[in-house]
Formats: structure tokens, sequence, C-alpha cells
């Protein structure tokens, strides 16, 4: 790796700093939010209002923002970090206390001017604190139960809250985020093991105990997972949104039935075809082709990732992208496998192209993270 | 990739750097391979979704176009009291055009305009209403078509993607004007009835669907609506109906039939002829209105396919109001033929009809004087003289007496001053005033002129020619008959509605009778000019003759009030029942500007007896005193 003479003192200028960003992972991010352009602008009937013209302003001021932070040196958000968990977990208690409630879940906190949602701001506060506490322990002390417990508290806790909001997406995406800034840290393998076990005992407990004084989730999330087991025993009722989902992928065929031609999403048969289930009208319209194609742009981000974090000698840095990278990763597996009825309907995004501020936003600043590692990676 | 599991060994020992991101590398590909394999299992649903179960969601997403379509009922059809057709339900053959059927809606047009007529200004709507609503609803291309045209469309339907030949039903009044202030007719729904109604329905939506607008079709839209059916159709991916899957009859609307008796309906309305006038002839014993005219009237057909704004202008630009019900809604000063109201009055405060009073021509009132209709005067009358000459001084001289409230109290006992109820929006109420009125209105005091105007049916009261002739039937028949328009709903005779109470003794009645009976019989009756010279069906009456402006001594000595224009000239009122000693049927006429009341409006109700008259004795089983009308036939139901 040839340096300038500069970058040896740790110093960058902040045009060699910018000449140092991960250009295909800007591409990629560019890319990506354009297909939700696309989308959002079909599914409003060939319109840039009511959807795809504020998301285009969104995605340009989180561009700015992730540029903003991708020149930061690396060692301002190592500092931070505990800050950044701190504060996110202070108002994710905030929202218990104080939330907004809508459709049944508090998930939002008021501040006067703005709006904020803890629990998204917690997705990277999270792999932020992790990576700062792996980076800083003696490797071999990473498989020791001491000192494993404190990380697992640190996941723990924010989880708990966000499942009392509730919210299970996220606390789905939190565990397996901060899982996977152990898993990545080096924690003993036997663990991992271990923690499978449990999990399935877990899900065999939280599915025996419905009905029972000691049931564990509430009712509609068990409905969730009823009607993901079988989607046909009510079709109208909760069963609705994967039935119509499965029948715009489906009839969208290999090639799909073109652009601004989705008869299912334009008839309105689908709900919350902007938010959560906007990859159904893209499967509608660009068929398997098109679906696939942005499962691939998908992919090669999280192999991005990988070679970024393959390339950053900082501890911090590569735990943070990796963390980062799995947190994007988890966004949309876990929006496309709801979608394709592979899990039951839980509420989360598909990352850059879903209408939508707050994820948009923290994905923005996610990728600005990374940003940061990758130039600053010596 | 330089990572391989041997060079972990060396790492233990650093704890950061180089060294340390070895294993970080080695964890790394671990957990991309988990990361493409949860890629590769998504990419494997989404080809068996996407790809191999295409056809069956294909399927589905169709069968997502399934739709049901609203079958509009057929519409409750209105008959007169013998069962003769007022308004009905006719086939309406119609071409509609479906966008999204179409592809090319303006190219499917162009074509079918070579087969039928479809004018610039409907071509120009059909674009519009085609881009303004969805891609699925029927557009209306046109209506009303010839068998033949239609018969065109049909045979070339099938090189005409998204046209369908249709056949509905439509409203069509075949008496035309002589039913149009009575029945109404119905229009296309506008925003202004939909504020109106609570509930949207959605068949209200139905570009066919008609709601009523004005007289029974609108006072009874509910009970002649009827509720809408339902059919399910499938259809396929050009959207071309393939199947009728199920279909549900909606429940026809309630037939109605009118007390009206159509030959007097139309006799009525030719005898007014080119007057801005009314009549209102009623049933005595019964209260059935047998006919209700208002002149000139208009033609409802036009307005159920939507009328010209050229023709609605003249229709509202005309001074004689083609569209205003006057038999209703328009409100006249009563005149001269209040003076039974007042004369009850008296005799209700105990006023001695045989008591006389002087008539020199006038009644003085501190300095002003109030004039008798006679320059000369009447000499001496007592009540029935003064009823027989329509003295105005002695009319004068009892309200002085009994005062403004009883005559009003009076007038409300015979029907005036108050809506009746009857299914013609809108009905008006008339004015009887009182002293609280003209505080309440005026702001001013009442003065003692205002009783003596009102004496004479002019000042402030008002009058609907309805009133008029409820006022006239509770004379003639001593009882509080109350008007009816509907006798019976959906082959089910309804209840005459009930006799009002009007506490009036029954001797007092007789004594107006006998006044009324001389208007037209005695030797100086106001209206002896149009006795009926029939034993059997003597004419009882009284004429009004009210001054729409006042004039002055002068005018009136210079012949004034004949030379003024049409709208300054005088109403001319005249109410009317017979037989005089048994009276049957009871009727009111008012002639707007139209001179003298026993000169203009008694020939018109005498007329109007006359034909009545006939009419019981040409078909004694089917008159007024009719049951059940005969059994109706209904029209097949083609929805």
């Amino acid at each position: 790796m040839s340096v300038a003479p500069a970058a040896a003192a740790g110093r960058y200028t902040l045009v060699q700093k910018l000449l140092r960003l991960n250009f295909s992972l800007v591409l990629l991010v560019v890319a990506i939010a354009c297909i939700g352009f696309l989308v959002l602008y079909s599914v409003a009937g060939g319109s840039l209002e009511p959807w795809a013209g504020p998301q285009i302003a969104r995605f340009a001021i989180g561009m700015a923002l992730m540029l903003i932070i991708a020149v930061i040196d690396i060692r301002f958000w190592y500092r931070l970090s505990p800050f950044a968990y701190g504060v996110a977990l202070v108002l994710l208690v905030g929202v218990e206390v104080a939330g907004e409630t809508s459709n049944g879940a508090t998930r939002w906190l008021d501040l006067g001017p703005v709006q904020i949602q803890p629990s998204e701001m917690m997705k990277i506060g999270l792999v932020m604190m992790l990576a700062r506490y792996f980076a800083g322990i003696d490797r071999d002390r990473v498989s020791h139960p001491l000192w494993l417990a404190l990380p697992l508290a640190m996941v723990v806790l924010p989880v708990v809250l966000v499942l009392e909001q509730p919210d299970l997406g996220t606390a789905i995406m939190l565990t397996c985020s901060g899982l996977a800034v152990i898993f990545l840290a080096g924690a003993s393998l036997w663990y991992f093991a271990t923690g499978v076990i449990v999990t399935g005992l877990t899900v065999w407990a939280v599915l025996a105990s419905q009905g029972t004084p000691y049931q564990m989730l509430e009712n509609y999330q068990y409905e969730r997972i009823e009607t993901f087991l079988d989607p046909a025993s009510d079709p109208l009722g909760t069963g609705y949104h994967i039935t119509q989902a499965k029948i715009a992928m489906g009839s969208g065929g290999l090639s799909g039935r073109g652009f601004m031609q989705g008869t299912q999403s334009r008839l309105n048969f689908l709900p919350e075809k902007h938010t959560d289930f906007i990859f159904t009208s893209l499967a509608e319209e660009f068929g398997f082709m098109g679906s696939v194609s942005l499962l691939a742009l998908y992919l090669l981000v999280v192999v991005f990732c990988f070679a970024a974090m393959a390339s950053t000698r900082d501890r911090y840095g590569a735990l943070l992208i990796g963390g980062l990278g799995a947190t994007f990763f988890l966004y949309w597996s876990v929006n496309m496998a709801m979608v394709t009825g592979l899990i039951p309907v839980v509420g989360v995004p598909l990352p850059l192209v879903s209408y939508g501020g707050s994820a948009m936003m923290v994905l923005l600043v996610a990728f600005g993270l990374i940003q940061s590692a990758h130039i600053h990676r010596q | 990739m330089p990572t391989r599991p041997r060079r972990d060994a060396t790492g233990p020992a650093a704890p950061n750097g180089a060294v340390g991101r070895l294993p970080i590398t080695r964890r790394g590909m671990l957990l991309l391979g988990v990361q493409g394999a949860v890629a590769g299992a998504l990419a494997w649903r989404l080809r068996h979704l996407q790809v191999e179960e295409h056809e069956r969601y294909r399927l589905l997403a169709e069968e997502n176009r399934i739709n049901v379509r609203l079958i509009a009922p057929a519409r409750g059809q209105i008959f007169d009291r013998d069962g003769r057709p007022l308004a009905v339900n006719i086939q309406n053959f119609r071409v509609v055009l479906v966008r999204e059927q179409a592809g090319d809606a303006e190219e499917m047009l162009d074509r079918l305009a070579s087969l039928i007529d479809v004018s610039e200004a409907e071509h120009a709507r059909v674009l519009a209403d085609i881009r303004e609503k969805p891609a699925f609803v029927p557009v209306v291309v046109a209506e009303h078509l010839s068998w033949d045209a239609f018969a065109r469309a049909n045979v070339n339907a099938p090189a005409l993607p998204g046209i369908q030949p249709e056949v509905g039903l439509s409203r069509h009044y075949p008496h035309g004007p002589a039913t149009a202030h009575v029945v109404g007719y119905v229009g296309r729904v506008t925003e202004r009835d939909l504020e109106r109604v609570e509930t949207i329905e959605p068949l209200l939506r139905l570009p066919e669907f008609r709601i009523g607008k004005t007289g029974v079709e609108r006072a009874r839209e509910k009970v002649l609506r009827g509720e809408a059916g339902t059919r399910q159709i499938e259809v396929n991916a050009v959207g071309r109906v393939m199947r009728e899957l199920d279909s549900r009859k909606g429940e026809p609307g309630e037939d109605l039939h009118l007390t009206i008796d159509i030959g007097l309906q139309e006799f009525c309305l030719d005898r007014l002829g080119e007057e801005s006038a009314a009549a209102v002839l009623m049933d005595v014993e019964t209260g059935d209105v047998l006919a209700a005219a208002s002149s000139p009237s208009y033609d409802p057909n036009p307005f159920v396919l939507g009328i010209s704004y050229d023709a609605y202008d003249a229709l509202l630009n005309n001074d004689h109001r083609p569209l205003h019900n006057k038999w209703a809604s328009g409100q006249y000063p009563p005149g001269s033929t209040f003076k039974p109201v007042v004369a009850l009055a008296a005799l209700g405060e105990g006023i001695d009809a045989g008591e006389r009073v002087f008539c020199p021509g006038y009644l003085k009132l501190g300095r002003r004087r109030f004039h008798c209709w006679r320059h000369g005067g009447h000499g001496w009358m007592n009540m029935e003289d003064a009823l027989e000459q329509s003295c105005d001084v002695y009319f004068y001289e009892i309200a002085r007496r009994i005062g403004i409230e009883k005559i009003a109290a009076m007038a409300h006992r015979m029907g005036m001053g108050e809506e009746a109820e009857l299914p013609i929006p809108p009905v008006s109420s008339g004015l009887i005033p009182t002293k609280a009125w003209k505080r309440a209105s005026r702001g001013k005091e009442w003065q003692v002129g205002d009783t003596l105007n009102a004496g004479i049916g002019q000042g402030f009261v008002l009058a609907t020619p309805l009133q008029l002739a409820v006022m006239t039937a509770r004379v003639a028949s001593g009882r509080g008959v109350q008007p009816r328009l509907i006798r019976a709903q959906a082959g089910q005779p309804l209840a005459p509605k009930p006799v009002v109470e009007t506490g009036i003794d029954p001797r007092h009645f007789d004594i107006v009778r006998r006044g009324m009976r001389a208007v037209v019989n005695g030797r100086h009756g106001t209206a002896r000019g149009v006795r009926i010279d029939d034993q059997f069906w003597l004419m009882s009456g009284k004429s009004g003759t009210s001054q729409v402006r006042s004039f002055t001594n002068a005018e009136r000595a210079r012949g004034l009030p004949d030379k003024v224009p049409w709208k300054h000239r005088t109403h001319a009122l005249f109410i009317a029942y017979a037989p005089a000693d048994a009276p049957r049927l009871a009727t009111a006429v008012v002639v707007e500007h139209g001179g003298g009341g026993s000169s203009t409006a008694a020939p018109i109700c005498r007329d109007i007896l006359i034909a009545a008259r006939d009419r019981l004795m040409a078909a004694p089983g089917t008159g007024p005193e009719t049951g059940m009308p005969r059994p109706i036939a209904r029209p097949v139901d083609r929805a």
C-alpha cells in the first residue's frame, strides 16, 4: 500500500481523505438509493410526490452527513463510542417514560422540533460501543466469561428496552449485530454453539408459553408468527400482507410487468407498498431479474465491507466496519425474508429503498463511520 | 487471500494492530459465508416465487381483479290515482367505454364515432371523464340510442375492445309538462346532492344513477330508489368480462300512486294557458289533491339526460318562471279570498252575522282613508252581503273590532301560515302576520292600519294556492281536512290524513257558505257571471284581486290600475267549491298579474269544476271515491 508521507504521521489533508474514500461502496449506496427513487416514483403512480421527492432530498442530506462523518478522524469516533451508546440508552429509557405511541408501539421520542427514534440510534451506538470495548481489551481475554459478561450486558440492556416498546424487528437486529461484533472479536465458537442451542430452546419456550399465564410475547406477535406459518388461515386479516406480497412478487415473473406497470401495487392491493413492503413493488415490476439484481447489489455492499474490514489494521475500525456491515446485512436480509414469507412480519425497512427518514439517516451515518474507518485504516 | 488458520497462532500476544486483525479476517470470512448463504437462500426463495410459482401467482393476481359491480335497482314508478303512468322506466340503449380495456381510448372513440353519432361536445366530455375517473370505471359515451345504432355498436363490439353496449333503464315522464310540478324529475347526482345525504351509498357514484331533484321524485327518494344489487364478475388479463360469478338481485324501488287524476291535471294546466298561474283541485272530504298545476310548466324529460345549458338558461330567464312551483311555493296576498277567514274569526268572537255596517266607500282611521273597491260604497251591509259583494269597509270594521291576533289564530286553524305536509319540496308556509311577528321581523310596532289591511287579505298576509284550496275545502266541508298527494305505496293504500280539529261552530260555516254561494249565484254577487247552470253542481266561491303595489287616489281616478305594466298589475284569485249544497270538490286559482279575480280567475275555477264533474260522471267507478288502484304490470327488470 502506497502511503503519502503525511499519511505516515496519520494526518491527511481533506482532499487526500476524500481521495481515500471507498468509492466502490459510495457507488453501490448511490445505485441502491436510485433504485429506491425509481420504485417510489412508480408506486406513487408516476409522480415524485408524495414519496420519491422527499426521499431524494433526504438522501442528499444524508450523503453530505456521510461525507462529513467520513473525513472526521476515526479516533474521534473511538472516543465518542461510549457516549453514543450511553445517549441512545438514555433516550431508550426516555421512550419508555414519555414516548409517542403509534400503531400500538412506542418508538418515537418527541423532543420539541425533532422526533427521534432512539432504537435506530442504538443500532449504531451498540456496534460502536462493542467495537470500542473489544479494541480496548487483550485478545486472550475475549473468550473469558467475565470479560464477555460486560458486552453481553451491553447487548441485552437495549434489547430488553426495545422489546418493551414492543419492536421485535429491532430487537432481533440489535441482538444479531451485537453477536456479530462479539463473533468478529474472536469469542470462542463454543459460546456460539451453546447460544444456538439456547436460542432453540427459547423459541420452543416462547411458542409453548402461548396462552399460558407466562406468555412471553404480545398477542399480535403470536398472531404474526401463526400467520407466517399458515398465511392462508386469515387471508383478509393479518395474513393479508404476506399473501398480497407473494401475489405481487409472483405475478412479476422472470422479467416483471415493466416499470410503472405493476397492477397489484397500483390498484392498492398492497399494503405499505412504499415502506416495509416496497420490495414487492420492485419485484412485481422488474421481476426475478430485478429482485435478484438488487439482492446482488446488497451482497456486494457486504462483500466490500468485508474487504474494507480486512484491509483495516486498526482493530476498532475493523470491528466497526464488520459490525455495521452486519447491521446493513440484517436490514435487507430480514426485510426480504419477511416479504417473501420466510420469517414473520417484523417491520424492518428495506435499506436505502423504503420510504422513511430514520432508517435512511442511520444507514448513511453507518456508511460514514465505515468510510471513516476505511480512510483512517492505517 | 492472506488469511490462513495456522497464522492465527502467532496472534495472541498482540492485543492490537497488524497481527490482531488476522482472526478478524478469518471470522469475517465465516460471517461473510453465512451472509452469502442467507443471500443464496433469498435468491432461491425469489426464484421459487417468481419463476416456478409464477403462473399460480399470476392467476391469483388476476383473481385480485375479480370485481364487484353494482346494479342500479329499478326505480319505483309513479302512477296517477287510476294507475295511469306518470313516471316510468324505459329501456335505455347506451354504450360505455372502459379505459383500462380500451388501450387507446381516443382511437376507440373515433372508431365508434364512425358507427354511431357522437357529437364534438360529447367527444370532449367523454375524454375529460376518462381522464378524471379510474381506469376501470365505465364512462357513458352515448345514451338513448335508437335500436339500429345500438345494434351496429353491438355487432362491431369484438372490434372495439373497451366499448361495451348496455341496456339500462332510464326515467321517462309520459305526460311531460303536465306533471313536472308534482312528480318532479330525476337527474345526475351532483356534489350538492351528495352534501344533502348523510351516508353516500356507492350506488350514488354509478354513472347511470339518477337522483330525485324536485317534487315527489325528491321527497320520496328513499322509497323510490330501492336497493342496489351486486354482480361479481371475472375479468381476464386484458380486462374483458369473462363470466359472471355471482349476482345478487337488488330490491326495486316501491311504486307510488298519487291522488292526482292525470286527465284533470292536464286540463288544469291547459286551462291556465299562457298565464303565469296556479290551480289546485281538492277533494273536500279526503283532502286528496286531484290536480295541482303551475303554469307555465316545462318538460322534465331533458333534465333526466342532462339539459343543455341554453335550454336551462331559457327556463331560468323566462319572466313567468316556469321552474317555480307556484301552486305549492308561490306566495301571494290572498286579497278578498281571505275574507271568509276573517268572517269566521268575527263569528267566533261573537259578532252577529246580521249586524249591519254602513259602507260609504271608505273607512276613516285618524286622517287616513281606507278605500272600498267600490268607489260609491255599498251602503248597509250584513256579513252575507259583505261576502257576496266583497265589501272592504265591512271587513275593515270587523277586523278592527276583533284585532289581528284573532284573525291570525283563525287563519292557522284554516291551514294558513304554516307548511302543509306534502311530498313536494319546497312547500311554502305563506305568512299570517301577528304583532309579535312584526316586532321581530320589521322592528316596528303593529298599527291598526295593518289590521285593516289584513282584514281584506292585503298588507303582510301571504298565502299559497295550496293553502287557499285547503282553506276552501275546510269551509266547504266544515272539517279540518289535510291535503294528501300519495294514496298508495307499493300497491298498499295509505290511510287518509287525519282531520284536524278546528273547533269551529258548524253554524258559522253555514253563514260563510251562504255568503260564498251568493258570490256566484246571488243578484249582486261579484262573480255572478260565472254561474254554473246545473242545479246539481252549483258553484260557490269567493273572488280576490290583490294589489302588488299601491295606487294613489289620483291614479285610481285615471283608471291606472288597468294600464300599468304586467309586472305591476293586480293578481287575480278565485276560490270555489261545488256542489254548493253538498260540497265535493274545492279549487283555488291564482293568476299572477291577471287583473280582476272574478273576471280572470273565476272562469278558470268554473271550467275546472265542470271538467271535474264530467270526469266524475263519465267514470263513476274510478272517480275520487275509488279505493284501490288497478293492479299494475311492472316492466321486465332488465338490469
